[in-house]
């Protein structure tokens, strides 16, 4: 089944029509790439399903209830995690303390949320960095460190931001790993990702969006061919990404 | 841990403290410092942990003593009603205030929270048939001695840090952290915002206020500008905040010792010293330099403010390690 | 009906004194990002700057304001470049520690002009203070419209500088986005250090021409700035257009409020009125002028 659904969404930013009229099913268990180049509404897509602000038009369903109206952090203890395109770790805090900040929204007490943290840092491969301030963390570490947090609210759907842009091939490589790893470990992901070797190579089904409108959906292999992607990329000097 | 035992350390010797220095003065002193201690770790609550930073102590300082006033003034109950009362007062004017203030962000809480202060202070004043405005509130005090009110400050005090110090231990200390470092952080991560950052100035509103109903039963005498005073109050509990260490637990208690003493040296020291000096040099000039030098602790006050802020942003405790290294290089 | 003109009347003429200060405050708040909490004890210096040239120079109030915008626009300056600047170098926990700052800033402004003047209250007696001009049945005071008058014209050369100066420009730069700014080649800091002289000049010259038909001491300073505040969140934070309207609404509220309810709710008008805004305008006339 469905487990998010956009039924019609649109988004206005004063005059500009920002998201229009999409429409997608992202079916459990699957990584749904959702693609389109800069300024096309991707990030957009994700405030809104996270609600970070309110749709104009349409629909979010989640698992069969509509979530359209609930507050971001509702969403979030339902089961929707999210991390951030600019990543937004909470600096003063440690690597250990922002996962035990979001490990609080299951585990009842101190203890047991720091027991989900640790389990969560040991999966994305932090615990060596677990005593440091998360301000301090290369790139590479605070985008895992950004999964890590969200994996520990225990979600269902996971919406990745950008999670592998600036990472060099090794830490691109590493985090194609750690995409699958989240995916077999049952999370839905709902992921925009610029750099095509990574989006074609883990998804499922792709969606492609451009200047808030859907233009294909379908299987890797078939959206890239499609005429209207490669106009979309390359038509507008946007070759570059992929 | 270290800072267990010092904190232990520090409480007995506050338990010892006015049965070996008998004097009143220093005793009176003692209490003002322990009720800073109060409205300080209350106020660092809210701004320190959480990052919502209030300009309106006074509001809830001056809700509690009046509260604790009103109580007997009207009703001829025990003013010591108030010390239970006055905080929960504080914190219901607290509530439809962060209910308009916390969705927005920005400016608006600081500003709000001042606001909140000054309608209080206006409302006191003017709503003279309930508050006898101007004139202020007068009750009889329970004891001549000092020292029920010293230990029952005392008694606020520690239970203040107390409080913080469970409440950095659980979910509510991660929550109001998360909060304080990233407000779409931390409701990405299922916080909601709007409700823990109520709980906190519940509890900022809460200690403040059951503060200034233990200030009405031990002065005695309130006022509009003596309780609601931008300046004396509010501005007092940021600098407390600011000189001990923002976002530490113990900051604002060394932070309201440091207040309370530099208040009193400006107030009285400079007072004296100012004086033997017109004496010994008489002439007009000086003379004149006296007349106005009662209102000179105020200027004081405010360049201290200037001071502290340009030299110590992050306080004793959070400038710890800058503060230990100037001894160094001194020595 | 004529009492209804009279206090409109009266309202107006106030409200453009009001939005010279807001004007200030709202410039400072665009650009640094912050409340100026010493803004009306800044006006309060300039009145003292016109009570002494007055005085003991013997000038008129008007001529006056090539000497007191100058003035506070080198203590604005100064504040600044002294002891705001400096705190944006160090890293702390809490923005507002430069809205502190302008709180001790506005407290050493006060109490040195106690020190100096003493808390009795003085004015600068004209021979205009008291003048009037009827007009229609309406009685306007002579000295409240022509301070109106350079209110309005400061303001419109506000105007015409921030829209169509060089200068103008990397300060409206700066307010948008500082880093951006920055990156064009605009210096933030010196435009931060002119924007806090702009915004002390205004109300200095606000304060200027208010002194001949007010008073002056050293407290004056804080309800101005609660003043300038309330203007500021009734305009919407940052917004110039908003400032106006806002310094008029609030002279109007004022002007109705002692009419219709009674004198000693003057000051109580502006908090309500600040409530009412957040409650149901939260953003100012910003949310409906969108400039």
């Amino acid at each position: 089944m469905a487990i998010i659904e956009l039924k019609g969404v649109s988004k206005n930013f004063g005059g500009l029509r920002a998201v229009d009229n999409v429409s997608f099913k992202v079916q459990e268990g699957e990584i749904f790439g959702l693609i389109g180049p800069n300024g096309s509404g991707k990030t957009t897509i994700f405030n809104l399903i996270s609600h970070f602000f309110p749709v104009s038009a349409g629909q979010v369903i989640f698992a069969g209830t509509d979530i359209t109206r609930l507050k971001t952090h509702q969403i979030c203890a339902l089961g929707v995690g999210r991390t951030f395109q600019v990543v937004r770790p909470l600096k003063r805090m440690t690597v250990l303390d922002n996962v035990i900040s979001s490990a609080f929204l299951r585990a009842d007490g101190m203890r047991r949320a720091r027991e989900q943290a640790e389990k969560w840092l040991d999966f994305c491969n932090l615990t060596p960095y677990s005593g440091q301030l998360a301000r301090g963390l290369p790139i590479a570490s605070r985008k895992r460190l950004e999964i890590a947090r969200a994996l520990a609210t225990a979600p269902k759907v996971l919406l990745l931001d950008e999670t592998a842009a600036g990472l060099n091939p090794g830490e691109l490589d590493e985090a194609i790993e750690l995409i699958k790893k989240i995916r077999e470990s049952g999370v839905t992901i709902l992921i925009v990702e610029h750099i095509m070797k990574v989006i074609m190579s883990i998804s499922d089904r792709i969606h492609c969006i451009n200047h808030g409108q859907t233009i294909a959906e379908g299987e890797p292999r078939d959206v890239a061919k499609d005429p209207k992607v490669i106009e979309a990329y390359l038509g507008h000097g946007g070759g570059g990404h992929a | 841990m270290k800072s267990n035992r010092v904190a232990l350390a520090a409480l007995l010797g506050l338990i010892a403290l006015p049965l070996v220095v008998r004097e009143p003065y220093f005793q009176h002193l003692m209490i003002m410092v322990l009720l800073w201690v109060t409205i300080g770790t209350g106020w660092n609550l809210l701004a320190g942990y959480t990052g919502q930073v209030s300009f309106g102590a006074a509001a809830f300082f001056g809700v509690g003593a009046y509260t604790a006033g009103l109580l007997s003034f009207h009703l001829g109950v025990s003013a010591w009603w108030g010390l239970a009362l006055g905080g929960v007062v504080a914190v219901l004017v607290g509530f439809p205030f962060g209910w308009i203030a916390f969705p927005l962000r920005g400016a608006y809480f600081a500003l709000g929270s001042l606001a909140l202060g000054e309608v209080m202070r206006q409302l006191a004043t003017i709503w003279e048939s309930f508050t006898q405005g101007m004139m202020g509130v007068l009750i009889m005090p329970t004891f001549l001695s000092k020292l029920p009110y010293y230990y029952i400050a005392l008694a606020l005090a520690a239970g203040s840090v107390l409080v913080v110090r469970l409440v950095l231990g659980s979910r509510l200390g991660y929550y109001f952290i998360s909060i304080r470092e990233d407000q779409d952080a931390a409701m990405s991560i299922g916080i909601n915002t709007t409700k823990y950052k109520m709980i906190s100035l519940s509890l900022h509103a809460f200690l403040t206020g059951t503060a200034g109903a233990l200030y009405m039963n031990y002065m005695g005498f309130i006022d509009p500008h003596v309780v609601f005073s931008l300046h004396d109050i509010s501005i007092m509990a940021i600098l407390v905040g600011i000189v001990g260490g923002v976002g530490t637990v113990y900051g604002p208690a060394v932070g309201a010792f440091i207040m309370v003493a530099l208040q009193e040296v400006f107030r009285s020291a400079g007072f004296g010293a100012l004086e033997a000096l017109s004496k010994a040099i008489g002439g007009g000039f000086m003379a004149g330099l006296t007349k106005y030098v009662s209102q000179a602790h105020v200027l004081a006050f405010g360049i201290l403010v200037v001071v502290v802020i340009m030299v110590l942003p992050n306080g004793l405790v959070g400038d710890w390690r800058k503060v230990s290294r100037l001894f160094k290089r001194a020595s | 009906m004529e009492v209804f003109l009279q206090t409109l009347v009266a309202g107006v003429l106030k409200g453009g004194l009001y939005a010279l200060i807001g004007l200030g405050m709202t410039l400072i708040m665009g650009v640094m990002g912050i409340i100026n909490l010493a803004h009306g004890q800044m006006m309060m210096v300039a009145m003292y700057v016109t009570y002494v040239c007055f005085n003991y120079l013997g000038l008129d109030p008007y001529l006056i304001l090539f000497i007191s915008v100058p003035a506070l626009f080198l203590l604005g300056v100064l504040v600044q470049r002294y002891t705001l600047n400096p705190l944006l170098k160090v890293e702390s926990l809490l923005p507002e520690n430069q809205v502190l700052m302008t709180v001790g800033v506005g407290m050493v402004l006060t109490e040195v002009a106690r020190f100096i003047f003493t808390s009795n209250y003085v004015s600068v007696k004209t021979t205009y203070s008291d003048a009037t001009f009827f007009l229609g049945g309406v009685s306007f005071s002579v000295a409240l419209t022509i301070a109106f008058c350079f209110a309005c014209a400061l303001t419109g050369g506000m105007f015409w500088f921030l829209l169509k100066t060089d200068l103008g420009r990397s300060i409206r730069a700066v307010a948008q986005d500082a880093e951006a700014a920055s990156l064009m080649g605009v210096n933030a800091e010196r435009i931060r250090t002119l924007t806090m002289g702009l915004g002390a000049g205004l109300v200095a010259a606000a304060g200027n021409l208010l002194l001949p038909i007010y008073y002056l001491f050293p407290d004056i300073g804080g309800p101005f700035t609660r003043k300038a505040f309330v203007i500021t969140i009734l305009g919407g934070l940052g917004s110039t257009v908003g400032a106006i309207l806002g310094g008029v609404t609030l002279g109007l509220a004022e002007a109705f409020g002692a009419t219709y309810i009674g004198m000693e709710f003057e000051d109580m008008v502006g908090l309500v009125i600040f409530i009412a805004v957040l409650l149901f305008l939260p953003g100012g006339f910003k949310r409906l002028t969108k400039i």
